[in-house]
């Protein structure tokens, strides 16, 4: 919604708002929602990377779908598994909506997850799930668009990776609406992900 | 490294002399453990379980010979991050089940050797300490749980 708001035509202007937000509300407005709202937030509104199905992917790829993404990385033993399995279980659940529904995983460890192992983990938890991938700096650059926070951190004898464990959940349209924290359950994000798919 | 031999307690404690016959029953009890299978060239993964001692006592070491190097981690979410530390040992309150589980601690093994396929068996040696300092060593196998694991499924699986 673009409206410019000159002073002069403040009250014209204020009555034009007011009858588009009434005419959003029926549509386009996320109601009780169990995430956080991120309808209009300046963040997240696009990327290009690799797919695990060997195409460049950028958001408009998944027109016409609801879109969920998932930052993460293989060798995670907890949050990440988890994830996916709650994404697929919600896939489950949306019946026959499900197929409007693409699962996205962006690995935030490229030197590791190989195109190969990216592939066979996230099809793992369900067939149609894509997991994409850039180098470093357009993984840097992605995770930084998204506000994702990530970082490399030594263990004894290896590396593990904070992260950021929001899953973002996009209208058909490719707007970013919402935003899910790790720990909601299977249903908060099933309803929030029905509500998207309404809009 | 932890020893392979598993000890009876009452060889340890009778050679420490430090219990009553009470005391020399403090097996260390590990039930429904689990490994989370991997995919062909994934490099890690966790274990899971439920541990419970009759005196406080601490998991300080684990050790298996499907990867390099085996630690006990902690996950911790802060602000919506999610953090994984190494930590040097779990510990386990006399009379509490502590849950090695998704969102909490787990057993990481790093540099696997091979695929962990979904359905084997994992062995793993598990050495916990007391407070006292006398340690056991526990010698354990546990399944390899699908990749796609519900993460909350200890209570569901039939030990």
């Amino acid at each position: 919604m673009s409206i410019s708001l000159k002073r002069r035509h403040l009250l014209t202007a204020m009555t034009a708002f007011s009858f588009a937000l009434y005419g959003c509300s029926r549509s386009d407005e996320l109601e009780n929602i169990r995430g956080i709202d991120m309808s209009g937030a300046d963040i997240g509104h696009d990327f290009l990377l690799t797919g695990t199905d060997g195409k460049q992917h950028a958001l408009a790829d998944f027109k016409g779908q609801a879109v969920l993404i998932f930052f993460g990385f293989t060798q995670c033993p907890d949050v990440c598994p988890t994830a996916l399995f709650r994404a697929a279980e919600v896939k489950k659940m949306l019946g026959d909506d499900g197929d409007q529904l693409q699962v996205l995983f962006v690995t935030v460890d490229p030197e590791r997850d190989t195109p190969e192992v990216l592939q066979a983990y996230v099809s793992a938890f369900d067939p149609s799930f894509l997991g994409l991938y850039g180098d470093l700096a357009q993984t840097r650059k992605t995770a930084s668009d998204f506000k994702v926070y990530y970082e490399k951190v030594p263990t004894g004898s290896s590396y593990t990776m904070d992260h950021t464990a929001i899953t973002y959940v996009y209208d058909k349209d490719g707007q970013l609406r919402v935003a899910l924290r790790h720990t909601q359950s299977v249903e908060d994000y099933a309803a929030d992900i029905r509500q998207v798919l309404s809009l | 490294m932890s020893t392979k031999v598993n000890l009876p307690v009452w060889a340890l404690t009778a050679a420490c002399g430090l219990f009553s016959i009470t005391g020399a029953h403090a097996q260390v009890s590990v039930d429904q453990p689990w490994v989370r299978a991997t995919v062909p060239g994934q490099q890690a993964t966790g274990g899971f379980m439920l541990l419970s001692s009759p005196t406080d006592t601490a998991l300080i070491e684990a050790d298996s010979p499907i990867s390099k190097h085996v630690e006990t981690h902690e996950m911790v979410m802060q602000d919506n991050v999610m953090r994984m530390r190494q930590i040097p040992k779990i510990d386990l309150p006399a009379g509490q089940t502590v849950e090695l589980k998704p969102g909490s601690y787990h057993i990481m093994f790093i540099n696997l050797k091979a695929q962990v396929q979904e359905g084997s068996d994992i062995p793993m040696t598990l050495t916990f300490e007391d407070v006292n300092g006398v340690r056991q060593t526990i010698s354990i196998t546990a399944p390899a749980r699908p990749l796609a694991s519900a993460p909350h499924s200890n209570h569901h699986q039939k030990h």
